[in-house]
């Protein structure tokens, strides 16, 4: 605690890193998620295949995954949202595609038949209706990534695992438990708000909490 | 390319020493999975049939699923100190909430109808546990243990930061002396290990079938 006190702006910064580090994961895993799910909703054949590489890729361990990056994309922030957004893909995915394929047929069928175009179809009917699961999908990835990004400091990639790991090389307690601490708290705040949005999404749809 | 030759040059090497290393992750891993088994089955099934302690203990562990793996194992060190009981303990602890969760849902996901006719049949609560629920509940047990491993084969390489060794040695002194070589002939095998226990728990679940007489 007397870390935490006595240097607020090191941690303050560092917490305004991970959490940067978890946004740029969240947009660039919504950029290909969101059009590659939507792919797969279309063409059933296509799941099988994907989402089997998509977990082969989210079992391989974090720290490997990093240092496989290194020769590629050196040292960094870069290489650890790379591996992030990779490990998204199946949290993301999997539950938009879920979100995307439980829509009653009946109900897209009323949009065709009041006029609604493709493009109108997925603005206004599938995406609202795919939205909870796709929060629910970005909840997953926002605690994934704040875990992870912790051990992406051994990287150089900054945030709150640098107090950990320059705990643990100091034998510095107090820094290692300001660490856990701010992580922690940073992992509970993105789990309430997000799902904060999630029942907001959801009441959008049923005009009731669920 | 060139870099796995030289990781393979490196390994060749250092063949002792390698195989040391994987000896640790692989004793260091199971371990941690036995232990956490053999404590948090009992306790999912206790829970499973009380569902007031269930809310709370279930939320207990979602919540605690929260906490990353790398402060839990971190944190071993102030109170344990380091080396392998530290990291162990970590570890187990990390196994903790999947295995825990899963034999929960598992349980209390078996039809009521089918407990109902094995009463009716005249089996003893004991017998309804150990011949129809456990085994309906195996598919979820397994998952929940084929989460556990991959998270705690991936994590006992973070055991090595707390003097736990394992193949995490690689990555730390490959990184202390900047080469990536040396980093690969840790984290190649890390992920293999991983794979082959995510495919095995698969395979496992894939072939478990409730025999029928």
């Amino acid at each position: 605690m007397n870390y935490l006190v006595n240097n607020f702006n090191v941690v303050a910064e560092l917490f305004l890193q991970h959490l940067q580090l978890t946004l740029a994961v969240i947009f660039f895993s919504l950029l290909i998620g969101i059009p590659l799910g939507l792919l797969l909703a279309r063409i059933r054949w296509l799941r099988g295949p994907v989402m089997s590489v998509l977990g082969i890729i989210y079992t391989i361990p974090s720290l490997s995954f990093f240092v496989l990056l290194i020769p590629i994309f050196g040292l960094g922030t870069r290489p650890a949202i790379v591996a992030l957004t990779a490990y998204a893909q199946l949290l993301l995915i999997r539950n938009w595609l879920v979100g995307l394929t439980t829509i009653e047929p009946a109900v897209l069928e009323a949009a065709r038949g009041m006029g609604l175009n493709g493009w109108q179809r997925f603005w206004q009917i599938e995406f609202p209706l795919a939205l909870p699961m796709l929060l629910a999908g970005i909840r997953l990835v926002a605690l994934s990534s704040i875990g992870i990004g912790t051990i992406a400091a051994f990287i150089n990639a900054g945030g709150l695992g640098v107090l950990l790991f320059q705990g643990v090389i100091t034998a510095n307690y107090s820094k290692i438990f300001t660490g856990a601490l701010a992580v922690t708290v940073l992992s509970f705040a993105a789990n309430y708000f997000i799902r904060y949005l999630e029942q907001r999404a959801e009441f959008r749809i049923y005009g009731k909490r669920i | 390319m060139d870099l796995f030759l030289k990781a393979f040059e490196y390994y060749m090497d250092n063949q002792s020493f390698f195989w040391n290393a994987t000896r640790q992750h692989l004793v260091l891993s199971s371990f941690a999975m036995v232990i956490s088994l053999l404590i948090a089955l009992p306790i999912g099934i206790w829970i499973a049939k009380r569902t007031g302690i269930a809310q709370v203990v279930i939320n207990v562990f979602n919540a605690f699923r929260v906490v990353p793996s790398l402060a839990i194992l971190f944190l071993a060190l102030p109170y344990l100190g380091l080396g392998f009981f530290p990291s162990l303990i970590a570890l187990t602890v990390l196994a903790f909430p999947p295995v825990l969760i899963n034999t929960y849902a598992g349980i209390r996901g078996v039809d009521a109808f089918i407990i109902e006719a094995a009463v009716g049949m005249g089996m003893t609560k004991t017998q309804v546990m150990s011949k129809i629920e456990i085994p309906l509940a195996i598919p979820a047990i397994v998952t929940g243990i084929r989460i556990a491993s991959v998270e705690v084969i991936s994590s006992a390489t973070l055991a090595s930061f707390i003097g736990g060794g394992g193949l995490g040695d690689f990555i730390t002194r490959g990184f202390a002396l900047y080469d990536v070589p040396i980093m690969l002939v840790g984290a190649i095998p890390v992920a293999l290990l991983a794979l082959t226990s995510e495919s095995f728990w698969s395979l496992f679940l894939r072939r478990y079938q409730i025999p029928e007489n």
